[in-house]
């Protein structure tokens, strides 16, 4: 075998390869550091921080379904000031990759004062915005379901960091191209897609939905080819670099994102089902880009016209 | 927590929908009392969590109730098939924390991580006494095991076929048993009771619909008297004062 190069430059950013956990399905790493090796993975996406602690939604909170699962944890997270102060320092002293925090809100408000503390944080080399939160001054609606809040949250963000701003945006929209072209106009870095599919389960014993919360997001192989139809769109449509995110499993899987037009993959659900996924994905891709004649990972990005 | 392929010697029904499974695998297994493992299941997402009822040098036994499909493909599978386990999983019962003799109280399948703890129990050279509940005779499991450790075994049963008619807590009421600490397991009700009536210190295992099994989800997390706590992580056991009822 030669040697093959799995390194990928995002937003100038060196990353060793392109795998990296997302958001949610690996806690801050620390939970993991006892188990795998943390340092072979490209990236860590941090579990979504808000500005206050907040202790999450009732259980039950996890669905099991075909090829997938439901998750209404609820952004249980211990706030920004832990995310700065404690988490991400305690990551950085045993993690070389690229530390990425998932930030969340309720308004642009809080978006714009948990960015300028993550900004404040040496440790942290890109800043992930989740805008699937209801905001709570136009009655819930989800500021990733529409253009201009979407942009408007990208705008304030924009103005209180330096460091590379990626908008995580959620499926749950008629148009996601619109949405990312708003991103991308409104000073985006990068957009990462995408996040979980609103989704339901019953008990039919019960006669009661399985989530305590009714309904929460679906994620798992069920979702890829929907995820990727989704990178392939708005890579296509924007410049700005694309992390792609949705139901990947496998080492074939990060490939065929990245022909779609993601820079970097982040694997899900699947750490949920075996807490080795990323590092046996990353072991699996020299021998996988051999068989498919690739030398550079980088060269592929977007190769699938 | 490691990752490690088993192999099923033996996958019997011991009871009514209840099955015993004992597991081997290359090298060592070491495991304490309320922990747990985490099995992947042929064609299911999830894994399911089930909790250690005894430790052998190179294997489990685990005893596991048919409650869907997954238990149910579960109890179809034969010796010499291979199981793939997370482990080992949660932070369990306190044996250490006894001074003398304690109480284990069981409901239903609750007795299963029990029959560890009472052997850690009597390897401290602790005194234990047992009292598990059933809803019917014919659920009865790991009675005659705990009994043959030497631990003292009273039966309540829901029909009064067994034992004390009624729940753990009339057997006990009928018993008096004497213990400076309770470790229980089972449905919530009946922990909730026990709870309510014995002024001991104690410990309690709880159950929750779990995502990962190994605390970096925050699938399974219950609101205690210090706060959110991960069932999995920072449980399943949990010293009874946490449990906000």
């Amino acid at each position: 075998m030669v040697n093959h190069d799995l390194s990928v430059s995002l937003c100038g950013i060196r990353l060793q390869n392109p795998v990296i956990p997302a958001s949610g399905t690996f806690g801050f790493g620390l939970e993991l550091a006892d188990s795998l090796d943390l340092n072979v993975l490209g990236g860590i996406s941090l579990k979504g921080t808000t500005r206050d602690a907040r202790p999450g939604n009732p259980t039950p909170r996890i669905a099991e379904c075909t090829a997938g699962m439901i998750n209404s944890v609820g952004l249980q997270n211990p706030g920004i000031e832990a995310l700065v102060s404690d988490k991400a320092p305690a990551l950085r002293r045993i993690y070389r990759g690229a530390i990425i925090a998932n930030i969340s809100g309720f308004s642009v408000e809080e978006y714009a004062y948990n960015c300028a503390r993550a900004d404040s944080c040496p440790d942290i080399d890109i800043l992930e915005i989740n805008v699937s939160c209801p905001n709570v001054h136009h009655g819930g609606m989800a500021f990733g379901t529409d253009p201009a809040s979407a942009a408007a949250v990208t705008k304030a963000v924009k103005a209180v960091t330096h460091k590379p701003v990626f908008i995580k945006l959620s499926p749950n929209v008629t148009d996601i191209v619109a949405i990312a072209r708003a991103c991308e106009e409104a000073g985006a870095d990068g957009i990462c897609l995408i996040n979980t599919v609103l989704g339901m389960r019953i008990d039919i014993k019960r006669r009661k939905p399985v989530i305590a919360n009714k309904m929460g997001g679906f994620s798992g192989p069920a979702v890829f080819p929907l995820a990727l139809r989704m990178v392939y769109q708005v890579a296509h449509a924007c410049r700005i670099p694309v992390m792609g995110c949705g139901g990947v499993a496998r080492a074939k899987d990060v490939i065929e994102m990245m022909m779609a037009g993601a820079t970097a993959v982040q694997v899900g659900a699947e750490n949920l089902r075996n807490p080795m996924a990323c590092p046996e994905i990353i072991a699996a891709l020299p021998a996988l880009m051999d068989s498919l004649g690739i030398n550079r990972l980088q060269d592929i990005i977007g190769i699938a016209e | 927590m490691q990752k490690r392929i088993f192999h099923i010697i033996s996958n019997d029904a011991v009871a009514r929908d209840t099955f015993r499974l004992e597991l081997r695998t290359e090298g060592r297994v070491v495991m304490g009392s309320g922990q747990f493992v985490d099995i992947a299941l042929p064609g299911r997402y999830l894994r399911r969590p089930i909790s250690v009822s005894d430790v052998l040098p190179d294997g489990l036994i685990l005893y596991y109730k048919v409650v869907g499909e997954g238990t149910r493909d579960l109890s179809a599978m034969v010796k010499g098939s291979e199981l793939e386990l997370l482990l080992p999983l949660g932070s369990g019962f306190h044996p250490e924390k006894c001074r003398e003799s304690a109480l284990l109280i069981g409901g239903g399948l609750g007795a299963a991580p029990l029959f560890l703890l009472a052997k850690e129990l009597l390897a401290r050279g602790k005194q234990a006494t047992a009292v598990l509940g059933f809803n019917r005779a014919d659920e009865i499991c790991l009675a005659q095991e705990l009994e043959a450790l030497g631990v003292p075994v009273h039966l309540s049963t829901l029909d009064g076929s067994v034992g004390t008619k009624g729940f753990v807590t009339d057997a006990i009421a009928a018993v008096q048993p004497a213990f400076d600490r309770f470790f229980t397991c089972g449905p919530l009700p009946m922990m909730k009771a026990v709870c309510a009536a014995l002024d001991t210190p104690g410990e309690v295992s709880l159950e929750e619909r779990m995502g990962c099994g190994a605390g970096y989800c925050y699938g399974c997390t219950v609101i205690t008297a210090s706060g959110p706590r991960r069932v999995c992580a920072d449980g399943p056991v949990f010293d009874k004062e946490e449990v906000l009822w």
